[in-house]
């Protein structure tokens, strides 16, 4: 869909006085040449209570878009972030190369194959030039969320999540521990946050666990919803359902271990190892053994 | 053999917990947990007190191992940790810390 907003064509400019014609004549419009300006599209998608406002030109990535963040499209007009969209076309980049975070010249920067995102530290506003997929605009929320949280005393953790009797758990764990796993088996009464990305923010003296969209093997989004955080489970199958202690350096390094962090930031790293500590010293954090059944949520209430 | 400086690079983060030192590089966010005897080595690492005067009054003086051993021990974990830019090594008294390259 197009509107334009003025002609390029010639005109006739002429203007009479009475009856008598005292100019006649066609020219080329004195003002600027205006190009064609495509509608600019928007959609508002609110994560933690953190809005950011994606603008794009395409009515079928919009539309994906929507699909995505189903559950977490905000209808409220104000946004904390205001990205461009610009999509192009596929090119070629090295299939090996890592994420890049930068900060550089009062901006974030980044950097990942084709994807290149960019915005003002202060201002929030900015522009992601990627190809038309989900998973690069996926993983801009993601950074900006990290980078966001980093400052908030919160993170996102690598870790399922659900609430349950209004108290929020996270069960974290490396690939295959068993986060969508144990997510599947959660009962009725459990309202699932996410399976495979956590949101964890402090406040005041609690950590608060909010629900996202970022899905793993159950290809879902969670619940946009948020609870006081009760526990977080350290993931580990076996032969029977058991809660075990585990030591508190322990427990902080397996933390650390499965926080998303990608910027190259050394200040921010270390807020993170004192928010990682601080998380440590307020939340219970154990180990959870468990079989694959149901029975191991009669652990978690 | 030339006596060594220690002191602690400002490009990491440090906690003590249950009587372990955590320390984390911010740069490479390498972790190491860091025992009694490390911690009280991390401790001394002023850049002013030599590395032999810390094991003879710190180490030797607080936990029962001869001299020699401690030594020795003491100058695995500063060679460890200094490859990880956590701890500075020098020859001479680290004064300045803000101009050590484990400080950028």
């Amino acid at each position: 869909m197009t509107t334009t907003l003025a002609t390029t064509e010639k005109e006739d400019l002429s203007i009479e006085i009475g009856a008598m014609p005292i100019a006649r004549r066609t020219h080329d419009s004195p003002f600027p040449r205006l190009i064609e300006k495509p509608d600019c599209l928007s959609v508002v998608i609110a994560i933690g209570g953190v809005a950011v406002r994606l603008n794009t030109t395409s009515p079928d990535f919009l539309a994906m878009l929507k699909r995505r963040y189903v559950g977490f499209v905000s209808s409220e007009s104000h946004a904390e972030f205001d990205l461009d969209v610009n999509l192009s076309p596929p090119e070629f980049c090295d299939p090996i190369a890592g994420v890049r975070v930068t900060h550089r010249s009062a901006r974030w920067l980044i950097e990942w194959g084709d994807l290149r995102a960019e915005w003002e530290t202060a201002g929030r506003r900015g522009t992601i030039h990627q190809t038309a997929n989900p998973y690069s605009i996926d993983a801009v929320l993601r950074i900006l969320h990290t980078l966001l949280l980093a400052r908030q005393g919160g993170f996102l953790l690598h870790a399922s999540s659900a609430i349950r009797n209004g108290k929020a758990f996270l069960f974290s764990g490396v690939s295959g521990a068993g986060k969508t796993t144990i997510s599947r088996l959660a009962p009725p009464d459990a309202t699932l946050l996410t399976d495979e990305v956590s949101y964890v923010r402090r406040e005041g003296n609690r950590y608060m666990a909010y629900g996202t969209p970022f899905a793993g093997e159950l290809a879902r989004p969670g619940e946009n919803c948020s609870a006081p955080l009760s526990a977080l489970f350290l993931l580990e199958k076996g032969l029977q359902n058991s809660i075990e202690p585990i030591s508190p350096t322990d427990a902080i390094q397996r933390l650390l271990r499965n926080i998303l962090f990608f910027a190259h930031d050394p200040a921010l790293v270390k807020l993170l190892f004192q928010s990682a500590c601080e998380f440590a010293s307020l939340v219970p954090i154990h180990r959870l053994v468990f079989v694959p059944d149901q029975r191991v949520w009669d652990l978690i209430r | 053999m030339a006596e060594k400086y220690i002191s602690r690079s400002s490009a990491i983060a440090a906690r003590m917990l249950g009587g372990e030192m955590m320390v984390m590089s911010a740069v490479d966010s390498t972790f190491f947990t860091l025992n009694e005897v490390a911690s009280a080595i991390w401790q001394a690492a002023d850049g002013r007190t030599p590395l032999s005067e810390i094991v003879a009054s710190k180490i030797c003086r607080e936990f029962d191992v001869d001299r020699e051993r401690a030594q020795r021990g003491a100058d695995r974990f500063v060679d460890e940790l200094s490859q990880h830019g956590i701890l500075l090594v020098s020859e001479q008294p680290i004064m300045d810390f803000s101009s050590s390259p484990g400080n950028q």
